[in-house]
């Protein structure tokens, strides 16, 4: 996905002259030739993320689209704050594209860890949030929203799914229909869902647009049962029970069972693999699949 | 100060707002500097707010705003009136300024150490755009204790940017000494000078004043009061 961005975004610098990218220093590589071309509209400010963000506003006052990338620490959470205010708040319109989602550089340490990125840009309103699962699927993605004067991040994964779906901006994609209740797979998680999920009565539904939630989509695929509750699991990349009040809010006013299987709120101090964090957290396929039966059995999970 | 008629009436304009106590101080160590440079420097149409042909100002130090509020009043961005509204339910002119609800607001603030970087991302859009409108940002000395201030003197020094001018009213509130400030904006590439608050002649010339290829920073010494 990262190689992607590179590819995407070279593109559109010579299509849309609106189009501005602020670098801190990660992946400045990647838009050389882009700097030479367009020296007034790529600008690499150093490792200063805060000073980054609050110069990408300065070229929104002005009407350009300016995108911002780094790693997920100091890409959301470091400039959380000029992402608020600079942007949210101000009503400005904007790009964040970040790499290293959750433990992404999982032999780093936490340090480099992030998987709270998303819970905390969904407090800022009008925060659009996008989690595509392939590198195909955010060259589609980003073209669709963004020049659409809205701040949205962009959370590129390198842990991919095997293939690409027809993703859509704001629209929940069903993947498979089942009568047990509605499995929501997140971005990447989506292959090692289908694997956990075999032979499962249940719908499986890929999101890819965190922020607009497709709360239509999702209303339409959850019918109640027989106890008039809906039964909901959610798949999240990111930190477990992020999404819940979004489906909740969703499905109002019915009463909702929902299991939300995500990164747990513990430090992770090990260093690893990606796939060796997601053993550890529970969140390989194997892990996945214990929760999910639980969940339809209305059980603990072991 | 009272030999402007100008400050006098914005003092007097001032007068009709109340109940931020707390940022008296700051607005009126901010009042020369804002006053020279509304009334002789910078380039507005306040029937045309976001008119592209106008010079930016930015108010990083979004403390304590009034004194900047009641210029845009006087020189016609919104009716005096609203000053009466200040702070209240009903208005439009709250403790830290709103650039969607305040005619003449560029850039909302309050929050230390966003209006400098943002100025910066401006003077970079109107080069881009090929504009030779100025930007102007004040910030204060307290603000000037931000990491973000210094990321942006180090960023805007390195980077040929002779339309940006920085204005830091230094009125003894930095909790850290600050030292010889100009001087060290000079070290980061600036041209860099320091003006007494009184003097708005000098104030006018070092506005006015431009490098061939830096930023300019102005520092505005300020003796009323820390705030």
């Amino acid at each position: 996905m990262r190689l992607q961005m590179r590819h995407t975004l070279n593109d559109l610098f010579a299509a849309d002259p609106r189009l501005v990218m602020v670098l801190a220093d990660i992946s400045a590589g990647y838009f050389d030739e882009a700097v030479d071309a367009f020296p007034d509209r790529v600008i690499n400010v150093g490792i200063m993320e805060q000073t980054a963000v609050s110069v990408a506003a300065g070229f929104a006052l002005e009407g350009f689209i300016p995108v911002f990338h780094s790693i997920t620490p100091f890409a959301v959470e470091r400039p959380f704050e000029q992402w608020k205010d600079d942007f949210g708040y101000q009503g400005l319109g904007g790009n964040v594209i970040s790499i290293g989602a959750s433990y992404d550089y999982g032999s780093d340490g936490y340090t480099h860890h992030g998987p709270a990125d998303v819970a905390i840009l969904l407090t800022v309103p009008g925060m659009e949030i996008v989690v595509p699962g392939t590198a195909a699927e955010f060259d589609t993605l980003f073209r669709q929203a963004y020049a659409d004067g809205a701040p949205t991040y962009f959370r590129l994964s390198a842990e991919p799914n095997g293939a690409d779906r027809p993703v859509a901006f704001g629209r929940l994609e069903v993947v498979r229909v089942g009568t047990a209740g509605v499995l929501i797979a997140v971005g990447p998680m989506l292959d090692r869902v289908l694997e956990a999920a075999a032979g499962l009565d249940v719908t499986v539904a890929y999101c890819t647009t965190v922020a607009p939630f497709d709360g239509d989509g999702l209303r339409r695929i959850s019918a109640p049962g027989a106890d008039g509750a809906r039964r909901v699991a959610v798949v999240e990349p990111f930190a477990s029970g992020t999404l819940t009040d979004t489906i909740m809010t969703a499905l109002r006013p019915n009463s909702v069972q929902l299991e939300a299987i995500g990164v747990p709120r513990v430090v992770i101090s090990r260093y690893g693999s990606p796939a060796e964090h997601d053993a550890a957290l529970g969140l390989d396929a194997s892990g996945i699949r214990d929760r999910l039966s639980a969940w339809l059995a209305g059980t603990e999970a072991p | 100060m009272a030999t402007d008629p100008g400050i006098a009436r914005i003092d007097a304009l001032m007068t009709r707002a109340s109940g931020d106590e707390k940022h008296d101080p700051s607005t009126r160590s901010t009042l020369d500097v804002l006053w020279v440079l509304y009334d002789r420097v910078l380039r507005f149409d306040p029937a045309q707010p976001r008119s592209e042909d106008r010079d930016r100002f930015l108010l990083s130090k979004g403390h304590g705003p009034l004194a900047l509020y009641a210029i845009l009043a006087a020189k016609g961005f919104f009716a005096a009136d609203e000053l009466d509204r200040f702070l209240t339910w009903d208005g439009i002119l709250g403790g830290h300024p709103d650039r969607n609800r305040v005619p003449g607001i560029e850039v909302s603030t309050g929050s230390l150490g966003h209006g400098f970087p943002m100025a910066v991302g401006v003077t970079l859009a109107l080069k881009a755009k090929g504009s030779d409108r100025r930007v102007f940002v004040l910030i204060g000395d307290g603000e000037a204790n931000e990491g973000s201030v210094w990321e942006t003197a180090l960023l805007a020094g390195s980077l040929e940017l002779p339309r940006l001018t920085a204005i830091l009213v230094d009125n003894g509130s930095s909790t850290r000494p600050l030292g010889d400030v100009a001087a060290r904006f000079a070290a980061f590439g600036w041209r860099a000078a320091t003006v007494e608050a009184t003097d708005h002649d000098r104030i006018e010339t070092e506005l006015r004043a431009q490098d061939a290829s830096r930023p300019s920073m102005v520092v505005v010494r300020y003796d009323g009061g820390t705030g």
